[in-house]
């Protein structure tokens, strides 16, 4: 299939260094290659976790925290099979190394359907894994985490159970095999009992087991318990610490102003007038990195005396290439693209060409979506000391690795020779997927004398200076037999490739399609089609973009779930049944979709809204990052026509749900942050520049427009998938949807504007 | 030189008079609970108490401060304070956490007003505060339930 034979090409320069690699046995991922630093009477006995005479259990954290919930998530994870106390478990993060890759991103970005069950995906899996621990990265993002550590961190906490059982039963002179662990204890029948603090010190002098049996998740303990997360009390009185919190001694700070163009850079400055302010220590120029914009930037000894003083450095800027961009020509290119269509799919089956031409009756539809940033709420920031040779690099970023080897690029250093220490995470939504401010923060510090220096971006910087969620143009022709039945169905979207960027920009290698980010949502569905062409159009602009919160579901599933509405009515058919026929031989996405539709009272008549205005249901399914979600949204219009959404029910499948409370809040959040851009957001570019400023044109939803928001897991035993990211696709189409039942217009464009 | 009243301390600084409170607070007295995130009073991450009044502390200079009594996160007590932290811990309200300094100091502020107060209440007294992350169904969960048990 075509499909498949792109797959190489595309694993392109990683492909290479798989030769010659052996299979790894799983314990080289228990141990790192430097020990954990530790604290008096702490003893690490993998490199997961670390328990201490006091018996307090640490566990290492490799994945960023930024607000999805994953400390507490893996904390579980290591805790159900050492046996631990969850009252005694803290969290920490841990050092750059190996063992802490991330495999299971890199091989969900694999271009495959999830039905595909063939040789090729499977042992290009487990090559990209076996190649990405080596060579990788240590990444957060694309709802990974759970599921990329989900044995590995499970097998570490077995793995020092073992020891401290192994230390008690030498101890005691009795056999391992009669002693057991519970609640931070391990305990012998004869009434024999020792704390894991008590145990440590010797169980630290035992080998480390051979191999190890994991629990039955019948026997979970912790495991699928809804608990609330090991954070949460900090983040309550102002402990808590985030990037942009960090305060190493002797601390300065920096402003930076950017070419207003994206990818422009400064041409000259004149910072006489600044630097005579109170607090200014230099005005400097700031090259562009990682595929940003360069500037100027204010070094001084406030924030306050920083960003007042860069008001005062007069600027020139090289505007560079994007100056003759704008978002209406790039929508323009893109239907243009569109119509040369190269034949590329991603997806094919069947005859679609034959099967329209013999259709009862076609639909056609062109969707779009726009650019949109991320606007994660603590404003882009790093703060680096360079120092004899050496450099300590404070961020909150997803990728500590990258940030490492940026910082190094920059200051001319080994990586080895930068300490990177990872904090807390104002938000992330794949923004702190790139290391521009990591490279800017770190060119500063390196004119600041040895001190550390804090970079912050303020609000119309960081939205300035995104790396975009891709707009993108999406054409659908659908074929209907006498019977209202699907019978074809063709699709081609266009827009720019993500990966291609980010190659180049973060890891200097030459970027190339094609990219399955940008078609995921549209081509890899459960929908059984009886004659299908799924295809992808790729026309790049010098605009950065980057991976936005579900990245390619974000607007594939808008465009998919939005059409698929529309054949539906076509073919006179409820949503519901007209989905359900397309899903005969998916039980899985066919019991979230009845239950979304049992749950939301699908079909049932609906009380209008307190103002008396008619309220209507619509709905979406949609996977996305190995999960199923299926969402209804209940719609109504305010006296002056604005979009109102009530209440939304959502039900997901996730597989074995390792904290439900922890799924429900991801789901809630997803949902926001989709209603927000459903609602409200566009980034629009006119000759290069962002127009959008701030949150008054760049608009987020509030607590008064927010629905009531239900969720629903479905029980599985299933390994766990993603949910950062599932909760975000289905609500723009459900919402959609619900507006079409509601007034008769399909909005195919986002934002949702009614005319 | 300037003295400020915070959380409940006599406090000089050095800060120039045009210098907004919220610079004040993280960037000479490193209270960085208070947040700084769009700068000009549209989010409220930077939100404190003027005399128990919420104010954007970005957009407020701290010549216009006077004698008033500033409360920040670190200082927020009292029945309200103890019943909303209660609350959302509870109810597991914070996600990435970074505006939850500011919603706290407007729902403490709503409280302390309206013991009772209803959704329209809480729409109105927390739409300034912005959740990237999409806590808002738990903090007006939360807000509820500190309303129910305070003074029960």
């Amino acid at each position: 299939m075509k499909r498949r034979t792109f797959l190489l090409g595309s694993a392109g320069a990683a492909g290479a260094l798989v030769v010659g690699w052996s299979l790894l046995p799983p314990r080289q991922r228990l141990t790192t290659a430097q020990p954990l630093a530790v604290r008096a009477g702490q003893v690490a006995l993998n490199g997961w976790v670390k328990i201490a005479a006091d018996n307090t259990v640490t566990v290492v954290m490799s994945k960023s925290e930024m607000g999805q919930g994953i400390y507490t998530g893996l904390a579980m994870l290591l805790a159900e099979e050492l046996d631990a106390d969850w009252a005694q478990v803290r969290i920490e993060q841990s050092p750059i190394d190996k063992i802490y890759n991330n495999l299971a991103m890199l091989v969900d970005g694999l271009p495959f359907h999830p039905d595909d069950d063939g040789t090729i995906k499977r042992v290009a899996g487990w090559l990209t894994e076996k190649t990405m621990r080596e060579i990788g990265v240590m990444a957060t993002g694309g709802s990974s985490g759970t599921k990329d550590l989900w044995l590995p961190m499970r097998e570490a906490g077995a793995s020092a159970r073992a020891m401290l059982i192994g230390a008690a039963a030498e101890q005691w002179k009795l056999p391992k095999a009669e002693c057991r662990a519970e609640a931070g204890r391990v305990a012998h029948a004869s009434g024999k009992s020792a704390s894991f603090g008590e145990l440590v010190a010797f169980a630290g002098t035992q080998a480390l087991p051979e191999s190890v049996q994991l629990k039955d998740p019948a026997g979970f303990k912790i495991l699928g318990r809804p608990l609330p997360r090991i954070e949460a009390a900090s983040k309550l009185d102002g402990t808590a610490v985030f990037g942009i919190d960090v305060l190493p001694p002797g601390l300065l700070y920096a402003s930076v102003g950017m070419c207003p163009t994206l990818g422009g850079r400064l041409a000259r400055f004149d910072g006489a007038a600044a630097v005579k302010l109170p607090g200014v220590k230099k005005v400097i120029a700031v090259d562009a990195y990682n595929g940003g914009s360069g500037g100027v930037a204010v070094i001084a000894d406030t924030p306050f005396h920083a960003m007042r003083a860069l008001k005062e450095v007069s600027v020139e800027w090289d505007h560079g290439a994007s100056a003759g961009v704008s978002s209406e020509d790039v929508y323009r290119r893109l239907a243009q693209t569109l119509d040369r269509e190269s034949g590329f799919a991603y997806y094919s089956h069947g005859d679609v060409d034959a099967a329209l031409k013999s259709a009862a009756k076609t639909v056609t539809a062109e969707y779009r979506a726009p650019y949109l940033a991320h606007a994660a709420m603590e404003p882009m920031n790093c703060t680096v000391q360079f120092k004899d040779g050496a450099a300590t690099v404070w961020a909150s970023t997803q990728v500590p690795g990258i940030a490492r080897s940026a910082a190094a690029k920059v200051l001319g250093i080994e990586a080895q020779k930068v300490d990177v220490r990872v904090q807390l995470l104002g938000g992330g939504f794949g923004r702190r997927l790139e290391v521009d401010i990591v490279s800017q923060a770190a060119a500063i510090a390196r004119e600041a004398g040895g001190a550390p220096v804090k970079t912050i971006w303020s609000r119309e910087q960081d939205l300035a200076h995104d790396y975009y969620r891709p707009a993108c143009v999406s054409r659908f022709k659908a074929g209907l037999d006498a019977a209202g039945n699907l019978t074809a169905w063709h699709n081609s979207s266009a827009g720019q490739a993500i990966v291609p960027q980010v190659l180049t920009r973060s890891f200097g290698l030459p970027g190339a399609g094609p990219d399955k980010t940008a078609s995921e949502g549209a081509f890899d569905q459960p929908y059984e089609w009886a004659n299908a062409r799924i295809g992808h159009e790729i026309f790049d602009f010098p605009v950065p973009v980057g991976f936005w919160r579900s990245v390619g579901h974000s607007h594939q599933a808008f465009f998919k779930e939005s059409f698929i509405d529309e054949v539906a009515h076509a073919a006179g058919k409820d949503p519901v049944a007209f989905r359900a026929a397309l899903l005969a031989r998916h039980p899985r996405h066919l019991r979230v979709l009845k239950r979304a539709a049992e749950l939301s009272g699908w079909g049932q008549p609906l009380a209008p809204a307190a103002d008396g205005a008619k309220r209507v249901r619509g709905i979406a399914l949609h996977q996305s990052f190995g999960s199923v979600v299926a969402q209804v949204a209940e719609v109504s219009l305010s006296a002056d026509k604005s979009i109102r959404v009530h209440r939304v029910v959502c039900v997901i499948d996730c597989g074995f749900p390792v904290n439900p409370n922890l799924i429900r809040q991801q789901m809630e959040s997803g949902i926001v942050f989709g209603l927000s851009a459903a609602l409200y957001q566009a980034i629009d570019i006119v000759k290069g520049q962002v127009q959008q400023s701030n949150y008054h044109d760049f608009q987020v939803l509030r607590m008064d427009a927010c629905p009531v928001i239900e969720t629903d897991i479905v029980p599985s035993t299933e390994h766990p998938e993603g949910v950062g990211e599932p909760g975000t696709p289905p609500i723009a189409p459900a919402v959609a949807n619900a507006l079409f039942a509601l007034t008769g217009q399909r909005l195919r464009a986002l934002p949702l504007k009614l005319a | 030189m300037q003295t400020l009243n915070i959380n409940g301390k006599l406090v000089e600084v050095r800060a120039e008079p045009d210098t907004p409170l919220l610079w004040v607070l993280r960037g000479e007295l490193h209270l960085n609970g208070t947040k700084f995130d769009c700068g000009v009073a549209l989010c409220g991450a930077c939100t404190v108490h003027l005399d128990g009044e919420p104010v954007r502390s970005c957009v407020t200079p701290i010549a216009d401060v006077g004698a008033r009594k500033i409360t920040t996160i670190e200082g927020l007590q009292g029945s309200e304070a103890a019943a909303l932290n209660a609350a959302w811990i509870a109810l597991d309200v914070v996600q990435c956490g970074y505006c939850q300094s500011g919603q706290l100091m407007s729902a403490a502020a709503l409280l302390k007003k309206n013991p009772k107060p209803s959704d329209a209440d809480i729409d109105a007294a927390m739409s300034g505060n912005i959740c990237r992350c999409g806590t808002y169904p738990r903090i007006r969960a939360a807000i509820h339930r500190a309303a129910n048990k305070k003074g029960v």
